[in-house]
């Protein structure tokens, strides 16, 4: 591992660490994004359709949570190739940075989802109530009671779906997505040379303790409970 | 006579169906007059909460009417050769709920929200504008006696302190009618009579209908003009309350006023006691009382040492148990399962 400390080292290949660094962040960033806009609302229709929601509906939540299950018991490489055919429909390539991002979106959605719906059936249903007993409609009652109250723990979620998502980025650099997961496959397996695989392997470390410290802090210090 | 502000008409309400139906009510009809403070009383599992629920929807009645403010929420109309029931659309359901709004045992307050927050809520709803929510939420605070409280989160309240923001809350859309359910049954009897006090005082000058839930005797004796009985889902009494106290016609009605069919002084003390610590919990007078309410057990208070810190009861007492061991062993086992509370047997010699 002597060659850490050289130059060369460096010369060749932190350019190569930054632009994996820059490709890992735009496809979690973006992928989360999009994700969320699907899963969200997917997690709060279970909710409000579930057996003791304010809007139950059982064919509608059996059918939503079915198709759920089905997007979070594919693995995430077989999805990946699955879909390359509407990846490349969508998003005109089924490479790089860009083509990663519709099967991350499709393999985060069901999986943000189910954190959205145990985030919400946290909410104190005696609180629904109450709000219902003022005269709440549905939409005010996802508005003003399900989301703000769930709040810490909807961005407790954020955290561990952003890290499932960057770990997912680092699959998706097998088939040429690029990004750190990329660099440290394409130097560790393909071409031994260990020191590269571990530096990348250390970056990607180092996102997931910020992601995660990052979270946890906000998600303490807005939740109102705690003090 | 004053008009009557809430009327139900032979409601019934039925859980489940088949086998495992679950009758919570059964042919109850109510009339609650204008300004009064009513009290509905019953062990639990009566179908208190039930009733209550029904009298704003949050519980849809399997048949009956049911009339708040001259508005018909819920009626019976004819359907082939039988009848069904009918409710109000959900839009003025929602409207309606404005005038007839709710507290809890439990307060349920937005814990993500300030004090003014949480009473501005219900006003947000009907689409009054920020600026004057917030004006009338301080008035409301103040009212309660939380003006300082503004900016303070739920969980930075007691009990007490809780259920003052819970019904500025619930006054803030100007309501004809409160309902209170079970609404100091997690307080300190301290805390419990300040609330009662406020409910009186709101009654007095804001002209609300209160209505009370409760298991408690004490807490109809303190304020409620009239009261009903209500026993296993069926309404076994009403009338004033001081008729039904001195005069109490059903039995359900006298095992609510002599719990355990005696007097306390009769009770005699037996060699078998019970040592109880309370580590913080919200109740310790109400025990006794509940013990009797709901295992029909008297038990004597031989000593004790409680004292009340910002609504939690902290102490131990001394109960003398029943001679008879089923019952003895019944109050143990309640007393035991009770949150923060321990209980030890001990000898006791009087
Ligand atoms: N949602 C429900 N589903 C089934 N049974 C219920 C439900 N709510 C209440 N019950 C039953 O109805 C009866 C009355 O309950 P409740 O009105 O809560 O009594 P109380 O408030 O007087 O203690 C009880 O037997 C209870 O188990
Ligand atoms: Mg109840």
């Amino acid at each position: 591992m002597g060659e850490l400390f050289t130059v060369e080292f460096w010369d060749y290949f932190g350019p190569l660490l930054l632009a994996g660094t820059r490709d890992t962040l735009v496809m979690t960033v973006v992928s989360t994004v999009f994700a969320y806009l699907l899963g969200l609302p997917l997690g709060v229709l279970l909710v409000l359709t579930g057996d003791h929601g304010i809007r139950p509906h059982r064919t509608l939540n059996r059918c939503v949570g079915w198709v759920i299950n089905v997007g979070r018991s594919l693995p995430f490489i077989i999805l990946m190739v699955c879909v390359l055919p509407f990846t490349k429909l969508l998003v005109g390539t089924k490479l790089g940075v860009l083509g990663a991002i519709p099967p991350l979106v499709i393999s985060a959605a069901p999986f943000i989802a189910r954190m959205v719906e145990s985030s919400l059936s946290e909410v104190d249903a005696g609180v629904v109530e109450a709000a219902q007993s003022m005269g709440a409609s549905t939409l005010q009652l996802v508005w003003k009671v399900y989301l703000p109250e769930a709040l810490p723990s909807l961005i407790l979620g954020g955290s561990i779906s952003i890290i499932t998502i960057l770990a997912y980025t680092a699959i998706a650099g097998a088939i040429g997505a690029g990004g750190l997961g990329d660099l440290a496959i394409r130097y560790g397996y393909q071409r031994r040379e260990p020191a590269k695989m571990w530096v990348a392997a250390v970056l990607l470390i180092v996102l997931v303790q910020i992601v995660q410290t990052v979270f946890s802090r906000v998600s303490n210090r807005i939740d109102k409970r705690l003090k | 006579m004053r008009d009557s502000i809430i009327q139900i008409e032979h409601l019934t309400k039925t859980f489940g169906t088949g086998s495992s139906a679950v009758h919570a009510l059964e042919d109850i009809s109510l009339d609650i007059r204008q300004g009064e403070i009513f009290g509905i009383i019953g062990l639990s599992g009566a179908g208190k909460s039930t009733l209550v629920r029904c009298m704003n929807l949050l519980e849809r009645p399997t048949s009956g009417s049911i009339t708040v403010g001259g508005q018909r929420l819920a009626w019976m109309e004819p359907d082939g050769g039988s009848e069904k029931l009918v409710t109000v659309s959900e839009k003025e359901l929602r409207l309606a709920r404005r005038d007839i709004t709710m507290i809890f045992q439990s307060f349920n307050l937005l814990m993500q929200r300030t004090c003014l927050k949480n009473v501005c809520f219900p006003m947000e709803l009907a689409g009054v504008s920020g600026a004057q929510a917030r004006k009338r939420a301080e008035e409301l605070l103040e009212l309660v006696g939380l003006g300082d409280k503004a900016n303070a989160y739920p969980a930075q309240l007691s009990g007490g302190q809780k259920q003052r923001v819970a019904i500025a809350r619930a006054l803030a859309t100007n309501p004809k009618v409160l309902l209170c359910d079970e609404a100091t049954s997690a307080l300190d009897p301290t805390t419990t009579a300040s609330i009662l006090a406020l409910l009186k005082d709101l009654n007095e000058k804001l002209g609300v209908t209160v209505v009370v839930i409760t298991h408690q005797m004490s807490v109809i004796e303190e304020i409620c003009s009239r009261v009903a009985i209500l026993d296993g889902g069926v309404m076994a009494e009403q009338g004033n309350v001081q008729d039904i106290f001195s005069n109490p016609s059903t039995d359900a009605a006298r095992r609510l006023v002599y719990p355990g069919g005696v007097r306390a002084e009769q009770v005699p003390a037996s060699s078998r006691a019970v040592r109880i610590s309370f580590n913080g919990g919200t109740v310790y007078q109400p025990l006794i009382a509940s013990l009797a309410i709901d295992c029909g057990v008297k038990v004597n208070i031989l000593g004790a040492d409680t004292r009340s810190i910002n609504g939690h009861a902290f102490g131990t007492m001394l109960l003398s148990l029943p001679e008879d061991p089923n019952d003895a062993a019944k109050a143990l086992s309640y007393i035991r399962a009770q949150p923060n509370v321990t209980a030890e047997e001990v000898e006791y010699h009087g």
